[in-house]
């Protein structure tokens, strides 16, 4: 035992020895969650529009008076034709144009119907589509003033609730994200270059020679990444409540348990890496190849899996973080207890023991 | 009669078609220095990692201090020191951290480290040093520092597996100096080489050419044995035949 905490305290001096990675692996947690909080985000803000308005009538400037109110958009000078809307679209400087015909408010009154002509520039289709959505939401919700004003005899008012996440913020979506690709980056790179340096290194050997345990060798290797890992899911964390403040309305002491999961299954994956390789940079690059790209497309966090294809949904069911995002996202938005993640933890704990067996049993106790 | 600590019988390892060592034969007496010579690629550092229980041999019979080589692994490894080819002490610890460590590994108490340590340090003059990290120091005293450290647990035989690569003469000597005193102090020392004048060093020298083991004997008797004048030209003479090319 007193042999393990030698070795634990070596590899401890090791990782705070090296202060580049260490400052990496302190900011990455920060930077992602700034990134993903502030930069990144699917939310569309102040996107230039402009109103042609045939009509100028007051239902027509009612309703370009709500565009330019609302956060989403920015109301550009009023351009006149069809023809110049054109050139702004070309040069980019709208992203939408709303055409009042003229007549509309006449229309509206007369016929009970009037309609309204909305453009996008479809050429990112999702942004496209969110602001059309947003011009329809502004649209339904002057319907709705009106409709209530004439007092008709029956109509449908739906009350829309947003369970878990009310405000719908972006970032319920992306924190539990981020914590699983942290995870699973720091682990699985961090477990592998560690392993692997001792091979370039030559020292394996001697400690291999040495009576000391070989799968001893790895524990102890694993022991300060796990350590760090709990330490940056805690920054992350914290980073998520208090910054942008998520809840957290679960178990913390079940988080932590699920976290450690994902940390064991992305300790042993490092593991099984560094065993198949005896360089540094060989084994950083199926760190990062292997791991962050599919940690970042089959998480479900940057695209909804949904909406993939059936052999690409197929293939993220055997990427961890993605049942280790569907119970974060259980336990923190949703309050949820063990009862409700216990097929995805199942899972989790399926893979985990899958990849140890498969990374102890691959590990060399001699060299050939 | 001397006390026998490593005796091998037909040793042999093969990878695949490939017959790195081919049942060498050989005894190595307690306290003596071994040289082990051969030209790159004659199956030297295969031959070692066999006695040293980080590779398992194809066929043939060793015991290791006593212990056997398939059987006893465990054993062997509390007996033996090893220092290996590639630098084998951790760069970005210090020169304490490293002692530290590999007493610990060995299973040493706080006690002995703390003696050790303070003995190895004031032998190789190394107080200054003693809490830079070994990444800062001169080649010559990593080397010097790793052998102490290989012998830290004072085992039965030390492996050295080329530990003079790449030093200047003067320090090589300062090296032979601690092999000697580790000698003295009855420790076995199997050691592989390139340099010549060092195989003069040795008690008795074995010679590898291409996985077998040509000659076994004392400098000065292979010398006669062959007619020659220094070690060189035992070497000449023996490795001319080599087939395999140096890698």
């Amino acid at each position: 035992m007193k042999q393990f905490f030698t070795f634990v305290r070596k590899e401890f001096y090791h990782v705070f020895r090296d202060r580049k990675t260490l400052l990496m692996l302190f900011g990455l947690p920060i930077a992602q969650i700034l990134l993903f909080g502030f930069a990144l985000t699917n939310e569309i803000k102040d996107s230039k529009i402009v109103v042609v308005d045939y009509a100028n009538d007051p239902a027509s400037r009612e309703i370009t008076q709500k565009l330019a109110a609302s956060d989403q958009f920015e109301l550009q000078s009023s351009l006149m034709s069809h023809r110049e809307i054109e050139a702004a679209f070309r040069k980019g400087v709208v992203n939408l144009a709303v055409v009042f015909p003229a007549n509309f408010n006449s229309d509206l009154l007369a016929q009970n119907s009037a309609q309204i002509q909305v453009i996008a520039d479809a050429s990112d289709p999702n942004k496209a589509n969110t602001l059309t959505n947003y011009v329809n939401n502004i649209l339904r919700d002057y319907q709705q003033e009106r409709v209530n004003e004439t007092q008709l005899p029956y109509q449908i008012q739906p009350e829309i609730r947003m369970l878990y996440n009310p405000e719908l913020k972006g970032a319920t979506n992306f924190v539990p994200g981020v914590m699983a690709l942290v995870l699973v980056l720091i682990c699985v790179l961090m477990t592998s270059i560690s392993i692997v340096r001792e091979k370039e290194n030559g020292t394996m050997e001697v400690l291999l020679v040495s009576p000391f345990n070989p799968f001893l060798v790895i524990i102890s290797k694993a022991v300060p990444y796990f350590v760090l890992s709990l330490f940056n899911l805690t920054v992350i964390l914290l980073m998520s409540i208090f910054f942008m403040g998520l809840p957290f309305e679960g178990s913390l002491l079940l988080f932590y348990a699920e976290s450690s999961l994902l940390i064991i299954a992305a300790l042993s994956l490092g593991l099984l890496i560094s065993n198949s390789t005896d360089s540094q940079q060989t084994a950083m690059l199926i760190a990062l190849m292997g791991m962050m790209i599919p940690t970042m497309l089959f998480t479900g966090f940057m695209f909804p899996i949904e909406n993939m294809p059936m052999p690409l949904r197929i293939i993220s069911n055997v990427v961890p973080s993605k049942w280790y995002y569907i119970i974060v996202k259980s336990i923190m938005i949703k309050g949820l207890g063990f009862s409700a993640i216990w097929k995805e933890t199942l899972i989790l704990v399926g893979m985990t023991a899958f990849f140890l067996f498969v990374s102890f049993k691959k590990f060399k106790i001699r060299l050939a | 009669m001397q006390n026998v600590v490593i005796k091998t019988d037909k040793l042999t390892k093969k990878f695949g078609d490939f017959t790195a060592t081919d049942a060498i034969t050989f005894e190595v007496y307690e306290g003596e220095i071994f040289g082990f010579l051969g030209a790159n690629g004659a199956g030297k550092t295969t031959a070692m990692r066999m006695l040293c229980g980080l590779s398992t041999p194809t066929s043939g019979e060793a015991t290791i201090a006593g212990f056997d080589i398939y059987k006893d692994t465990e054993k062997i490894k509390a007996n033996i020191g090893y220092m290996s080819q590639k630098f084998s002490l951790y760069e970005d610890l210090t020169v304490i951290e490293n002692i530290r460590f590999f007493g610990g590994v060995y299973g040493l108490s706080d006690q002995e480290i703390k003696e050790k340590s303070d003995h190895l340090i004031d032998l190789l003059g190394l107080k200054e040093e003693s809490k830079k990290l070994v990444g800062s120091l001169p080649l010559g005293w990593k080397q010097k520092l790793a052998f102490s450290v290989a012998i830290i647990h004072d085992p039965k035989i030390v492996f050295l597996d080329e530990p003079t690569g790449g030093v200047d003469p003067v320090t090589r000597r300062q090296f032979w100096d601690l092999i000697y005193e580790a000698s003295n102090r009855g420790i076995t020392i199997f050691v592989t080489t390139h340099y010549m004048d060092e195989a003069e060093y040795c008690n008795r020298i074995s010679m590898m050419v291409d996985g077998e083991m040509k000659a076994l004997d004392t400098p000065t008797n292979l010398k006669k044995t062959y007619n020659a004048a220094s070690m060189d030209e035992v070497f000449f003479e023996l490795a001319r035949g080599a087939k395999r090319q140096a890698d």
